[in-house]
């Protein structure tokens, strides 16, 4: 868990980091950070989609939303996106 | 109802099986040097 | 589901794989799983090679771990680790250390997305230079010093855990401490030259619960390449996938462009396809019929009932086929004892399965000083047999 950098806020816009490669695979993608060398998988492939949306929508809620995740699942999609956050693979867009 | 586990992306471990992200290791899969 | 089981589906790209750059070596390893020494003449030219790196970008495998042999010894190394960081592949080489002098270590240095390997089988020369040959200690250490001094980040320490190295862990840990490395522990395994010598130096019961009770206690910084997921049956599992990566996350490229599932099983069973072939590495990555045998689910056979098999997963396929197990029984170091009975039970008929891929030299394994390459000048012996022997046709369902 990261203390560096700021707290993830979801009303952000966001965007993965341009240091990331994201590989689309059968079940969901494979994400590669080349500066970290650390390697994550996304395992759905409606997670996939809010990740590789989050440079088009205003906030990640809005991505989200779009991505048409149900409402029961948002804090769990957002608890990972944090994560992501943490470790660097999505970041606020500047 | 419990809420859909998610996996802290900094743990290093799969914690439950609903995770929606995983870390590995980069040299964490067998068959490599 | 983990995320293992979603790998049951097949991935569309391998996440690492291994890439043995030339059998050529410098030394000559008693234990040497690729079985390196002499050059192969039908070695990948640089222009197939770069021709590898752009599929491998275009297919995003993202990191390659590259070895051989000696990679540093082909002469187009350096030129090949460039090409593959400036065409977003990431590179961690695997090397004895013998090119590794201070210019080198300081144009590594300055050079992102690379990483060094050097191989150490000892935590002293004694032990070290039995196994790897007279000097190699003082060469591996020399690189680790130019490392260190010029500033090169985290380079890794290779050990293949033996009988004779296994009490040595703390002086590992205290090398790699030394020179701002990370050490790497791995399993020996009866591939390639190693399978002359497992019987006397794989580690024994005893030593490997001594090797896992010493990862759980001290491993925390120490990596492992997920190569003792057979021992998870002892308690919690290690780091790592815990699973057998062979054709399913993982694959070796050999010198002359031959595809098998692992480094530790280069043998014709294990042979996908060749990147020379139509369509290349990404044809025989999707679409061999021998991967694709490896990428439905196991069912376990032998093994099944075991309490244990989910954590151990039946252990290693090398290790199993060339001590002439069967694949679908226990590994021989099974740590509930059940391999090392499978191995009393072996008979006289028992066939242990010898890889035709050997490019040892015959000169005794003791010599000094780089061994001079030569490019082509070897017959393939195989012609002997054969005059088509080395040329390569696209083989069906092979």
């Amino acid at each position: 868990m990261s203390t560096d950098g700021p707290v993830f806020n979801p009303e952000l816009p966001h965007r993965c980091s341009p240091q990331v490669a994201l590989r689309p695979e059968p079940f969901g993608a494979l994400v590669y950070h080349f500066g970290t060398r650390r390697l994550s998988f996304l395992k759905t492939p409606q997670l996939v989609e809010v990740v590789s949306g989050l440079e088009r929508h205003p906030s990640v809620h809005a991505a989200i939303e779009a991505a048409g995740v149900e409402e029961a699942q948002r804090p769990a999609y957002l608890r990972a996106l944090a994560g992501l956050a943490a470790n660097g693979t999505i970041e606020e867009r500047p | 109802m419990s809420p859909t586990s998610e996996s802290q992306a900094a743990a290093e471990e799969p914690v439950v099986e609903e995770s929606l992200v995983e870390e590995v290791s980069i040299d964490g899969m067998c068959g490599v040097y | 589901m983990k995320l293992v089981e979603h790998f049951q589906y097949g991935l569309n790209s391998p996440i690492c794989l291994t890439w043995e750059l030339t059998y050529a070596c410098n030394l000559a390893c008693v234990h040497c799983l690729s079985s390196s020494g002499r050059r192969d003449p039908r070695e990948l030219t640089t222009a197939e090679a770069k021709a590898v790196i752009d599929e491998l970008q275009r297919m995003q495998v993202f990191y390659v771990n590259i070895g051989g042999g000696e990679p540093t010894v082909r002469p187009d190394f350096w030129e090949l680790v460039d090409y593959a960081v400036t065409h977003d592949v990431g590179v961690k080489f695997s090397t004895n250390g013998i090119k590794l002098d201070e210019a080198r270590a300081a144009q590594l240095a300055a050079t992102d997305y690379v990483d060094v390997q050097i191989s150490l089988d000892g935590a002293t020369p004694e032990v070290n230079d039995h196994v790897r040959g007279p000097g190699s200690y003082a060469t591996a250490i020399r690189a680790l010093e130019n490392l260190a001094a010029a500033g090169f980040g985290k380079p890794k320490i290779s050990v293949v855990v033996t009988r004779q190295n296994v009490d040595q862990l703390d002086e590992f840990k205290a090398i790699a401490d030394r020179f701002g490395a990370q050490l790497r522990i791995t399993r020996l395994r009866p591939s390639g030259r190693g399978a002359d010598v497992w019987d006397e130096l794989h580690p024994t019961a005893e030593q490997q619960r001594q090797l896992y009770d010493w990862l759980v206690a001290h491993g925390e910084d120490v990596l492992t390449g997920d190569s003792f997921f057979h021992l998870s049956a002892y308690g919690e599992a290690l780091p790592g996938l815990n699973l057998c990566g062979a054709g399913r996350v993982v694959c070796l490229i050999d010198p002359v462009g031959d595809v098998y599932a692992c480094p530790f099983a280069i043998h014709e069973n294990f042979l996908a396809g060749n990147v020379r072939s139509p369509g290349g590495f990404e044809a025989v990555w999707r679409t061999s019929e021998l991967f694709a045998e490896l990428r439905r689910p196991q069912t376990g056979g032998a093994c099944r009932s075991c309490g244990f098999y989910d954590s151990c997963q039946g252990g290693c396929m090398a290790a199993k086929f060339f001590t002439g197990l069967p694949l679908d029984g226990p590994d021989p170091e099974c740590v509930r004892g059940l391999g090392e009975q499978a191995l009393a039970a072996r008979g006289p008929d028992t066939v242990i399965p010898k890889s035709d891929v050997d490019h040892s030299r015959s000169a005794p394994r003791n010599s000094r000083g780089p061994v001079p390459v030569t490019i082509g000048m070897r017959p393939d012996r195989a012609c002997d047999e054969n005059p088509l022997a080395g040329l390569k046709v696209p083989v069906a369902g092979r």
